[in-house]
């Protein structure tokens, strides 16, 4: 062997050696690195670099604060799509897939568009696109939920109540007088009119140009909407909920789930039930959702009303809407019955329910157990060192892990399957109830071709009222039957029953001897 | 015996590594994995809830995370230590595992033979007849015992 040879050798020997140390020394470089970043994740993660104040509705500066809230609040543009419901880059149009709920809805604005849902940060924009806004002229109440609208309401009770009206005096407090008189005298205005006001309200950002009237951006609900801007705590800021949660408070309805109503009664319930000093904190995580997650009158006869005086059942809120009637020009005289719209195809008056998860919500075992919204719409999750609930409300069912699994100690693949089992059961609820009304809507037109009087049709109106009235809470609830199944069940087999009634009712008409011509008043 | 200036920056750069190596092992608190104090577990800061939750607890008078989550032999208490020592370290570097942590079948294996092992005498009567036959987990009715209040 030439010495050559030995040295070539060797040298191939150190290089793999000088190789694999290389590699090792990258190795340990790199975990030391990662154990540093872990540590420094450790560390206190807020740092709060810009000042946000009550006209921030902009959640952009609040997005440079807490960047991680406002990643999560981003992704509600484009959630997955659940098997009942949930969120779609272009959300399937519901009319198409149910055909009934285009007779339930006949001569209601839905019957003309009625898709899924997209995110909070998405709403604003599809409410200016939908049908039901562009071809039917719509009330400006409609904005309380949809727009970040208090810095509004504000600066219109501000200038009603005769307050100074500047950018630094609306950033100054939230001034609760003034946002209850602004969004009074705004309830009667049209849509067009009370988004052209939000334009005129500084959003913290965008600033006026000479001659423009328009000093902000309109936004859909954002951080504002939820949290107090100096101390970041959660509050409750729209007069639909502070007036309707008041009446509940006031009302008998046993409440077990919200303990600090309960209290309240108990300590006399002395002046108004206000949730930004009475509640608890993990009421307020449901709360805050409860500002629009609710059944509320949202058109220009009256103010946006929940229905809440009587309880938050289906009935308790029906007996409101029963009870209720329509403010009359004449102030001597009572005014029209309350209703939502006229049934088109049967001419009878009806309610509409909006999407009353907090009121189903309610009723379930979640809430009595002390579980809020938030805790399955916006669980707790750890980024870095740091816990966040998180800000991409969405679909539980897209999340199981973080959503449920904290409680449920089961695969999520079990808990998947419960859950599907409720909304199957529920779904197929729907369906036969859907079947039973849209039979009833015949069964009345029939009767009404045969010549039966109004007089005799009013007992089976009101049927048909309840019974659309119930299947709607239901199927127009986002959960379905989820938040409180046997309830679904029993407000679905209560629809069934009622439209069976009104069929039943029609015959009956239709069996009596030939329609005697009406007497004097047979009422 | 004289090396080649190849040979001396390789042994230069060994040194390095030694260096840099005996600096991470000691910043990453790598000796603490040695021992039985429970601090170790919250190094990783994954596990500070469950510190937490066991202080709370019925057993932390008695009883540390090791005395609960490793085997009380020998072999088993090391085999398992360098097993959940590996897939933890793996898991806290590259992130991706579930959030609530959940506890994998062979860890809620020890975790039962450790409850069985200080509670035997008072157990017997329950347990199984078969060795390894099927029984329930104890801590499936008494969650609380070891982190109180999850």
């Amino acid at each position: 062997m030439t010495t050559s040879d030995n040295r070539s050798r060797s040298l191939g020997w150190l290089a793999l050696l000088t190789g694999t140390v290389a590699a090792t020394t990258f190795g340990v470089v790199a975990i030391l690195v990662n154990i540093f970043e872990r540590k420094q994740e450790a560390r206190t993660p807020f740092v709060r670099v810009v000042e946000v104040d009550e006209v921030s509705t902009d959640p952009k500066p609040w997005g440079l604060n807490f960047p991680q809230q406002y990643e999560d609040y981003l992704k509600t543009v484009d959630d997955e799509y659940t098997d009942y419901g949930g969120n779609h880059a272009l959300p399937p149009s519901k009319l198409e897939e149910y055909p009934w709920l285009k007779r339930l809805f006949a001569g209601y604005a839905f019957s003309i568009e009625y898709r899924e849902a997209r995110g909070h940060a998405h709403m604003l924009a599809d409410q200016e696109v939908t049908r039901r806004v562009t071809e039917v002229q719509q009330a400006g109440a409609c904005l309380h939920c949809h727009a970040s609208i208090i810095p509004t309401y504000r600066r219109i009770g501000m200038e009603q109540l005769g307050q100074e009206v500047t950018a630094a005096k609306l950033a100054e407090s939230f001034n609760q007088e003034a946002v209850m008189a602004g969004f009074k005298a705004v309830s009667q205005q049209t849509y067009e009119e009370v988004h052209a006001e939000l334009e005129k309200t500084p959003d913290g950002v965008v600033e006026a140009a000479a001659g423009d009237p328009h000093l902000g951006n309109a936004h859909p609900v954002s951080c504002i909407d939820c949290h107090d801007p100096k101390t970041m705590a959660l509050r409750v800021t729209r007069p639909g909920f502070l007036i309707g949660i008041d009446k509940l408070a006031n009302s008998d309805d046993p409440v077990p789930h919200l303990p600090s109503i309960a209290k309240w009664r108990k300590a006399g319930s002395k002046g108004t039930y206000d949730p930004n000093t009475d509640a608890t904190r993990q009421e307020l995580r449901s709360f805050v959702c409860g500002q629009c997650h609710v059944e509320y009158y949202c058109a220009n006869k009256m103010t946006l009303t929940f229905p809440w005086s009587n309880g938050l059942k289906v009935e308790d809120l029906e007996a409101e809407w029963d009870s209720t009637t329509f403010p009359s020009e004449n102030a001597d005289e009572t005014g029209e019955p309350f209703y939502d719209y006229v049934h088109k195809e049967t001419g009878t008056k009806v309610y509409k329910a909006q999407h009353p998860e907090f009121e189903l919500w309610s009723q379930g075992i979640h809430a009595r157990a002390g579980v809020s919204c938030a805790d399955c719409h916006m669980p707790y999750e750890k980024v870095g060192a740091t816990k966040v609930s998180s800000h991409w409300v969405r679909s539980p069912m897209t999340n199981i892990n973080k959503a449920c699994q904290t409680c449920h100690k089961v695969s999520e693949q079990e808990i998947k399957d419960r859950v599907d089992l409720i909304q199957h059961r529920t779904s197929d609820l729907i369906d036969r109830a859907a079947a039973a009304v849209t039979e009833m809507f015949d069964a009345i037109i029939a009767a009404r071709e045969a010549g039966a009087s109004d007089e005799q049709l009013k007992p089976i109106r009101d049927l048909q009222r309840k019974a659309m009235w119930r299947l709607d809470f239901i199927a127009s609830e986002n959960s379905k039957g989820f938040h409180a199944s046997q309830e679904s069940a029993r407000i679905l087999a209560e629809s069934i029953d009622y439209s069976r009634q009104a069929i039943a009712g029609c015959y009956q008409l239709e069996s009596e001897p030939a329609a005697e011509p009406a007497k004097g008043d047979a009422s | 015996m004289r090396f080649g200036k190849v040979a001396m920056t390789f042994f230069v750069c060994l040194g390095l590594l030694a260096g840099v190596g005996t600096f991470t092992f000691g910043y990453g608190k790598g000796a603490s994995y040695l021992s039985n104090n429970p601090e170790t577990c919250i190094n990783c800061h994954v596990m500070q809830d469950h510190m937490d939750s066991w202080q709370q607890s019925s057993h932390h008078h008695v009883a540390v995370c090791n005395d609960c989550h490793l085997p009380h032999d020998f072999v088993g208490k090391w085999v398992t230590k360098a097993d959940n020592g590996f897939f933890h370290s793996l898991a806290f570097t590259m992130g991706g595992y579930k959030d609530p942590i959940q506890i994998k079948p062979r860890n809620q294996r020890v975790t039962q033979s450790t409850c069985i092992s200080c509670h035997k005498d008072f157990v017997h009567p329950l347990l199984p007849a078969i060795a390894g036959h099927d029984m329930l987990s104890c801590v499936h009715c008494h969650a609380d015992v070891g982190h109180a209040g999850r």
